[in-house]
C-alpha cells in the first residue's frame, strides 16, 4: 500500500486561475481543488473546465492532486467526475455530504466507468468521503470500508454542526464525538483520517491548539484554506529531533536484542515490545516523508 | 458546434482573461492583452486551433487577457463556447 | 568588438565618444592605477558677500547660469513619481529657445515620461539616466532617439561625475527645504522626500547649481544636506511636487502568496548561508518579495538574538521598524522610499543620509557597500548564467531602472535575487536575458517560489546550504520546469539598431537596449 503523508490538504477555489496555477508551491502534502462551496452556481461549468485543464496541462510536482466535486444529488456531479478524470492526473476525489456506503458506491462505479474510458488503470483514483451530516457520522465505519478506493475519510465541521442545528465553536466540543468516531472508523479501516478546516486564518495560536488536539485524537492531517496554515500544522505532525532519536534508538536496541536472542528487550529500563517498535518505525517513516 | 447566442466566461483578475463570444458569419478574433502585447498573435493562433478542433466556422471571439496561461485561455474559451452553443448543439 | 558577455559593442559612437567593452566585474578597477584618473576640474565661482542668491524665476536663474545650447543639465529623482521640477525646467528651456541639451538625471520616473516630446522638438538631444518609464521608455525602445541613451547605475553615475566623463554644466536641485543662501535638506516642507543622496554629488561637481524650492525657510536652514557654498541660485516656486506621488505614508508588506513563499525561502537561505551573524550588514529593495525577505529575516534575527551592524540603500519605513526593534544599529540612506522614513531621518541619530559617492561609487577609496554582507535584489529576468535584467519589460520596452542593482551585487558577500519563476505567462528564468544590467559573475543565488539555484561559482554556498531542507535546484533544471509551466511563449523580436547602452558601474559597456519590433 502507498505510504503518503496527508498532514495538510490545501483548498483552492476552482474558479481562480491565479491560485490554481501556483497550488504546488506552498509545500502542502495535497491540494484540494474545490468545485463545490467556493464556486457559485453560475460558474460551476467554468470552474470544472478550468480545474480539469489545470490538472491536465499544469505539471504539478510532488503533490497529491484531489478535487472536491459537487454532491451526488446536484446536476453537476456526474459532469464534474467525468471531466476531471479525463484530465488523467487526478489522484483522489473528495465526495462531500457522504451519508452512507451506497453514496461511495455510486461514485466508485462512475469513476470505474471513466477510468476505463480514459484508459486509466482501474482503481487508480481514490475516494475521500467527506462526512458532514449526523447520518454520515453514524455510518462512518461502513463508509470507511465501502470501497477499496477509500483511503481517507474526512470531517466537514461547518456542515455537520449545521446539520445538527447547532453553532460551530472555536473550541469545538460539539464535534468532539464526531471527530473521535471518524478517527476510530478510519483506524479500524486502516485508512487516513483528515480533520476539518480551521476558519480563522489570522489566529495562529488557535490553529496550533486545534491541531495538537486532533493529532492527539488520532487524525493524520487537516484541510487548510490558507497557505499560511501549512507550516504550523506540519510542525506539529512532523516528529521532533528528540522523537526521531528515540525512535532510532528503539529500533536499534530491538534489532540488536533479536539478534542476541533476548526474550525481553528493554531500553533504559522500559520494555520494548512490537507495538512500541511499530510506533518508532512510523515516526521514522513520517520524518523521512516530511522532508 | 454552432454558436447561436452571445456568451462570456472568465474574469479580469490577474492570470485570468475574459472571453466574449457571439454568433457571426465568419471567424473573427480580437485579442487584447495588458501584460504581453507581444503575444497576441500566439493567443490568436491558439484560439484558431481550438475553433477548428470544434469545427466552428462562424463566431466572433473577443479576448481581454490579463496574463493568463495558455491552459486557462483554452478553458475559458471552452466554457464560453459551450455556453454560446446551448439550445442549438 | 565583443565584450566579455559576447555582446557586440561599437568602439566609437558619434556624440558619445569612445566606448570600453565590459571585461569582468573588477577587471578595470584592479588596473585603475595605470589609468591614473583625476577628479574633474570644476569651475570655481565666487561672489561678493552681500550678493542676493534669490532669483525671482527659473528663467532668470537659467539666464544667469550661463547655460548654452548643447550643455548638460542634471536632476535627481528623490521626488520619484511626484516630481514637477524636471518637466518644468525643460518646458522653460523650450520657451527660452534652448536646443540639443543633455538630460543627466539620477533616474527618470513616470512623472518625466513626456520628456520624449522635447526630444522630438530638439530641446533635448541626449538622455543619461538610471531608469526609464512610461512613454519615454517606449519611445527609446522604438528607436526614436538619434543618440542612444546611456543607462548608469547609481554608483556608476557618481563615478562618471567625479571623473568628468559627464560634466554637469548646471545642476537643478529639487529642494523640499531651503533658505535664501541655499542650505538644503529633504526632510521638511510639503514636498519632503527624505535623503538627497544623489543630488549631493551633483551639487559638489557641477559648474553651476540652481536650487529650486517650494519651502523657503528662515536662515540658517538645518539640517544641511547640501551646503550654501555649493549653491549659486535659489528659486522659489509654488509646488515642487505632488506629495501623494512622492511617497506613500509607509511601505506596506505584500500579501501576495508567491512573494511570501519566495521571501521565506530567501530568509532561510540567508540564515544558513554562513553570513548570518552578529554585525551583519544588509540591503534590500522595496519590492514585494525583497521587503518581505527583510520581515522574515528580522524575525529570525530576533529569535536567534543576532544584531546587525547596518541596513543600507533605499530605506523604507519597514526597515526603520526593524531598526526600531533593535535589530540593526545604523541605517545609511541614499534615497528614502516613503514618508515614514522622512521623519525617522529627523528623529534617529543612527539614520544617516549619505551621498551616492559614499554609497556605491567603485572609483573612490571605499564605498560603504564594499562592506555589505547581504543584498536582496529583484529581477525582471535572470538567465542560466545568472545575468539579470531589471530594465526591459515583458513588452520589450525599457521600463525599469538599473539603480544600485549592479553596484551592490558586485560588492556584497552574498547577492540574492528574489523573483517569481514566472509572471503571468512570461518566464523569469530564461536562457538569455534580454538586456544585462547585472552580470552573472556577481550574482550568487536565485530564490524563486519553485526552487533555489546557486551560482556554481559559489561552491562554499552549495556546501553551506546543503541538507537544510531548502529546495535547491540546478538553474537549468529550474528553467526547464518553468518552461513547461509557461509553455515557452515566443519572445519578441528586435532589430539591430542600438537604442541605448548599459554602462557597467566601472564605465565599461555591458549591454545595449535594442529596438523592439512592434506588431
Amino acid at each position: 500500500m502507498e505510504i503518503r503523508l496527508r498532514r495538510t490538504m490545501l483548498y483552492i477555489p476552482g474558479n481562480n486561475p491565479g491560485m490554481l496555477q501556483i497550488a504546488d508551491i506552498f509545500g502542502a502534502d495535497s491540494v484540494l481543488f474545490d468545485l463545490e462551496d467556493s464556486v457559485p452556481h453560475s460558474e460551476k461549468d467554468s470552474a470544472r473546465d478550468l480545474v480539469s485543464n489545470m490538472i491536465k496541462y499544469r505539471a504539478y510536482e510532488n503533490i497529491e492532486i484531489t478535487v472536491r466535486v459537487n454532491p451526488l444529488n446536484t446536476p453537476y456531479f456526474e459532469d464534474d467526475v467525468k471531466e476531471i478524470i479525463a484530465a488523467k492526473k487526478l489522484q483522489a476525489i473528495r465526495l462531500p455530504k457522504t451519508n452512507r456506503a451506497e453514496d461511495v458506491d455510486k461514485l466508485a462505479k462512475l469513476i470505474g466507468k471513466y477510468e476505463k474510458e480514459n484508459e486509466i488503470a482501474i482503481g487508480t483514483i481514490n475516494i475521500h468521503p467527506m462526512i458532514e451530516t449526523a447520518l454520515g457520522v453514524e455510518n462512518a465505519f461502513s463508509i470507511a470500508t465501502s470501497s477499496v478506493r477509500v483511503n481517507a475519510i474526512t470531517i466537514g465541521g461547518q456542515d455537520l454542526t449545521a446539520d445538527m442545528g447547532i453553532a460551530k465553536t472555536k473550541s469545538g466540543e460539539e464535534i468532539l464525538w464526531a471527530r473521535s468516531r471518524i478517527v476510530m472508523a478510519a483506524k479500524a479501516a486502516r485508512i487516513d483520517a483528515v480533520d476539518t478546516i480551521f476558519a480563522d486564518i489570522n489566529d495562529k495560536n488557535g490553529l496550533i491548539e486545534e491541531t495538537r488536539l486532533i493529532k492527539k485524537l488520532g487524525f493524520t492531517g487537516k484541510a487548510v484554506i490558507n497557505p499560511r496554515q501549512i507550516e504550523p500544522i506540519h510542525k506539529i505532525f512532523t516528529p521532533t529531533e528528540k522523537e526521531i532519536l528515540w525512535a532510532q534508538e528503539v529500533i536499534e536496541t530491538y534489532d540488536k536484542g533479536l539478534k542476541e536472542g533476548k526474550g525481553v528487550i528493554a531500553l533504559r529500563g522500559k520494555m520494548i515490545d512490537p507495538p512500541v517498535v511499530k510506533r518508532a518505525e512510523k515516526i521514522i517513516t513520517i520524518s523521512k516523508l516530511g522532508k | 458546434m454552432e454558436i447561436n447566442k452571445k456568451s462570456q466566461a472568465g474574469s479580469l483578475e490577474s492570470s485570468d482573461l475574459m472571453v466574449y463570444v457571439e454568433p457571426f458569419n465568419e471567424i473573427k478574433i480580437e485579442v487584447e492583452s495588458s501584460v504581453s502585447s507581444q503575444h497576441t498573435e500566439e493567443i490568436r493562433s491558439l484560439i484558431l486551433n481550438e475553433l477548428e478542433m470544434r469545427k466552428i466556422n462562424g463566431v466572433y471571439v473577443k479576448i481581454q487577457d490579463n496574463g493568463a496561461m495558455n491552459l486557462t485561455i483554452k478553458a475559458r474559451l471552452k466554457t464560453a463556447l459551450l455556453r454560446g452553443a446551448k439550445n442549438g448543439n | 568588438m565583443k565584450n566579455q558577455l559576447g555582446i557586440d559593442i561599437p568602439e566609437y559612437v558619434e556624440n558619445l565618444g569612445k566606448l570600453i567593452p565590459y571585461k569582468g566585474a573588477f577587471k578595470r578597477i584592479k588596473n585603475l592605477q595605470k589609468e591614473d584618473l583625476r577628479l574633474t576640474p570644476t569651475k570655481i565661482r565666487t561672489y561678493l558677500p552681500e550678493r542676493n542668491k534669490l532669483v525671482s524665476s527659473l528663467e532668470k536663474a537659467i539666464e544667469r547660469s550661463g547655460l548654452k545650447n548643447g550643455d548638460t543639465i542634471s536632476f535627481h529623482h528623490h521626488l520619484r513619481g511626484g516630481d514637477f521640477l524636471l518637466m518644468k525646467v525643460v518646458e522653460t528651456l523650450d520657451k527660452m529657445g534652448f536646443k540639443d541639451l543633455t538630460i543627466f538625471s539620477s533616474s527618470l520616473t513616470r512623472a518625466h515620461q513626456n520628456l520624449y516630446e522635447y526630444v522630438e522638438k530638439g530641446v533635448v538631444k541626449k538622455i543619461f539616466t538610471s531608469g526609464l518609464r512610461g512613454e519615454l521608455g517606449k519611445f527609446v525602445s522604438r528607436g526614436k532617439m538619434d543618440i542612444p541613451v546611456v543607462i548608469r547605475s547609481h554608483g556608476g553615475r557618481a563615478r562618471a561625475i567625479k571623473t568628468g566623463e559627464v560634466k554637469i554644466d548646471v545642476a537643478f536641485i529639487s529642494a523640499p527645504s531651503s533658505d535664501k543662501e541655499g542650505n538644503l535638506n529633504g526632510v521638511r516642507g510639503p514636498s519632503a522626500c527624505g535623503s538627497l543622496g544623489y543630488a549631493m554629488v551633483d551639487a559638489q561637481y557641477a559648474n553651476c547649481v540652481i536650487a529650486v524650492t517650494d519651502n523657503l525657510v528662515d536662515y540658517p536652514n538645518t539640517p544641511i544636506s547640501i551646503p550654501q557654498y555649493q549653491v549659486d541660485y535659489v528659486v522659489k516656486i509654488d509646488r515642487l511636487g505632488d506629495p501623494d506621488k512622492i511617497g506613500s505614508d509607509s511601505t506596506r508588506l505584500t500579501n501576495n502568496p508567491v512573494d511570501l513563499v519566495i521571501a521565506e525561502n530567501a530568509a532561510n537561505v540567508i540564515y544558513n548561508s554562513g553570513y548570518f551573524r552578529e554585525g551583519m550588514s544588509f540591503q534590500t529593495g522595496a519590492g514585494g518579495a525583497s521587503l518581505a525577505t527583510a520581515k522574515y529575516l528580522a524575525d529570525i534575527m530576533e529569535e536567534k538574538k543576532v544584531i546587525g551592524s547596518y541596513a543600507i540603500g533605499g530605506i523604507s519605513s519597514y526597515i526603520v521598524d526593524i531598526y526600531k526593534r533593535g535589530l540593526f544599529k545604523k541605517m545609511f540612506d541614499v534615497q528614502s522610499f516613503d514618508k515614514g522614513v522622512v521623519s525617522s531621518l529627523l528623529e534617529n541619530d543612527d539614520h544617516i543620509e549619505i551621498n551616492a559617492d559614499f554609497y556605491a561609487n567603485p572609483f573612490n577609496s571605499g564605498a560603504i557597500i564594499n562592506n555589505l554582507d547581504v543584498v536582496v535584489l529583484a529581477a525582471y529576468e535572470i538567465d542560466t548564467d545568472f545575468n539579470v535584467n531589471v530594465l526591459v519589460d515583458s513588452h520589450g520596452y525599457a521600463q525599469g531602472a538599473s539603480g544600485g542593482h549592479s553596484d551592490t551585487a558586485a560588492t556584497a558577500k552574498l547577492t540574492i535575487i528574489v523573483a517569481p519563476s514566472f509572471r503571468s505567462r512570461i518566464p523569469t528564468v530564461v536562457n538569455k536575458v534580454n538586456t544585462v544590467i547585472t552580470p552573472g559573475e556577481t550574482v550568487d543565488i536565485l530564490v524563486t517560489e519553485r526552487g533555489i539555484a546557486i551560482n556554481p561559482r559559489r561552491k562554499d554556498l552549495m556546501e553551506n546550504l546543503k541538507g537544510k531542507g531548502l529546495p535547491i535546484k540546478d538553474i537549468h533544471q529550474l528553467r526547464e520546469k518553468v518552461e513547461i509551466i509557461t509553455n515557452n511563449p515566443k519572445m519578441f523580436e528586435f532589430t539591430d539598431k542600438i537604442c541605448g547602452f548599459i554602462e557597467y558601474r566601472d564605465g565599461t559597456i555591458i549591454d545595449t537596449i535594442k529596438q523592439v519590433v512592434e506588431k
